[in-house]
């Protein structure tokens, strides 16, 4: 077998588990799809919060 | 069948059943000292460094009007721990690889990288009050780090989970300490009682006490928590069958989380009451003039409660990165099968024991920036525990019933509502007020 470097073989590696994951198996009901999508609103405005504090102490 | 004969408690067959009763009560007992381990050891382990400094700042600010709260917060740590044994006796996965295959690599990778930033920072802290604890006693920050290093890995060479399960529960009796040294205080009971046990905020709902307030509920719940407990539940290799007496364990945990932090808090409020305090460190310093003894035992205390967290914190990410890369990532694993498992551990508690030793470095910043990482993962991880419990085709008959929804979604809604204004509340200092 060809020997890779270890940057290579852990891009490949995380190649491997997001084709792995690449689809949700949860059941995606209305509650759940809802859950998720407050969740994400949930972390861009903690983001923003955040780099908005970073930004005025800089 | 005839009543009270063959199946009632008839006066002729009265001592073969009690003595039936005896037998069976033993075997469960023996059955359960076998199981106890993983609830207790997370339950203890929350009480970490930085529980501790928490509950001294609350204990010497409002003396023992926050005993109630504390009190209240075992049912909030039981429901959230609890559906953590379920869903890993069940899936027989960790909770990290079951956010991958539930929710997708998005939510995943999210989860790892939070989680390994969360843990990493987290036992910085650890560090912090250790290498403080034992100034304390005149040991250098360098001497006392290559120590706990050393031990967190001498702890699983041999390659039992057994072994390093045993070493881990008497630091957690350990953790007890704290109990004499309320005794040592002789503290008003009746005064503990009408002031601190029934309900109450005689100091007002002013910001400094709500502030404490999110303190105290907010770190009840860890995200380290939910990955460390699940996958501790797997590596033991608990089955559906066991998780009667896994969920015992962890009500026991939970009750010496929140006697702990009780008497803590009255520790302080009895012997500190008034006094700025700003660390356990601080608080056990200001303890040695008023009483030795005390002092001294929550200092060991204190050593105790941060090398308990950096031990499960450390354990924590290297299961979860175990799970996703498919390394050996069990304490069961022979020697050289979990070389990446076992090198994981090593790089994340030097990374964290050097940035303590650096010197100017910001650590009343990373202490704080702890709890803001923190708030960015604990909805998430909680969100996706509830998902996952109302799957029926992963959980079957273990699926959260409607009561268990109704009350772990009020929790974890308080919960999320209180860790998140707690960590604004650290980054924006005068949100309220």
């Amino acid at each position: 077998m060809r020997a890779m470097n270890p940057l290579r073989r852990f891009v490949n590696k995380i190649r491997e588990i997001n084709k792995q994951y690449a689809k949700p198996r949860i059941k995606l009901s209305r509650r759940t799809s809802f859950a998720l999508l407050a969740l994400r609103l949930y972390l861009i405005i903690l983001v923003i919060l955040l780099a908005y504090k970073f930004f005025t102490i800089l | 069948m005839r009543r009270g004969t063959s199946r009632g408690f008839s006066r002729t067959k009265l001592l073969p059943q009690l003595y039936y009763l005896y037998r069976r009560f033993r075997k469960q007992l023996a059955i359960f000292a076998v199981i106890l381990g993983p609830g207790i050891i997370v339950m203890v382990a929350d009480n970490d460094a930085g529980g501790i400094t928490t509950y001294m700042v609350t204990g010497s600010e409002f003396r023992y009007s926050f005993v109630w709260v504390l009190l209240l917060l075992f049912p909030v740590a039981y429901t959230c721990q609890e559906m953590c044994v379920r869903l890993g006796a069940i899936t027989k996965r960790g909770f990290a690889e079951a956010i991958f295959d539930a929710f997708g690599s998005f939510w995943g990778w999210f989860s790892l990288a939070d989680l390994t930033i969360t843990d990493a920072l987290t036992i910085v802290t650890e560090f912090i009050g250790m290498t403080a604890a034992m100034s304390i006693f005149g040991i250098a920050p360098w001497m006392t780090e290559i120590i706990v290093i050393a031990f967190i890995m001498a702890i699983v060479i041999n390659g039992r989970y057994w072994t390093w399960e045993k070493i881990v529960l008497v630091l957690c009796v350990v953790n007890l300490i704290y109990i004499p040294a309320a005794f040592l205080v002789h503290p008003n009971l009746s005064k503990i009682f009408w002031t601190g046990v029934v309900p109450g905020f005689p100091y007002g709902l002013t910001s400094p006490v709500v502030f404490l307030l999110m303190a105290n509920v907010g770190t009840t719940i860890a995200p380290w928590m939910i990955f460390f407990h699940q996958s501790s539940v797997i590596d033991k290799g608990l089955r559906a069958k066991d998780i009667a007496y896994e969920r015992a364990d962890t009500a026991l945990g939970a009750f010496f989380t929140v006697v702990t932090a009780s008497v803590l808090v009255i520790v302080a409020g009895t012997l500190l009451y008034g006094m700025k305090v700003q660390s356990a460190a601080m608080a056990s310093r200001l303890l040695m003039p008023i009483n030795s003894y005390v002092g001294t035992l929550v200092a060991v205390g204190l050593f105790d409660a941060g090398l308990l967290g950096a031990i499960a914190i450390s354990m924590t990410s290297a299961w979860a990165f175990g799970e996703i890369f498919g390394w050996s990532h069990s304490l069961n694993a022979k020697k050289g099968q979990s070389k990446g498992f076992t090198l994981f551990r090593l790089l994340i508690l030097t990374f964290a024991a050097s940035i303590v030793l650096i010197p100017g470095a910001p650590l009343v910043t990373i202490t704080l920036f702890v709890q803001v990482i923190a708030v960015t993962l604990l909805p998430a991880a909680l969100m996706f525990l509830i998902l996952l419990l109302n799957q029926e085709e992963l959980m079957g008959k273990y699926k959260n019933s409607r009561a268990q929804n109704a009350i772990a979604g009020t929790i974890i809604t308080v919960i999320i509502i209180l860790s998140t204004l707690y960590g604004l509340g650290t980054v924006f200092p005068g949100i309220f007020g």
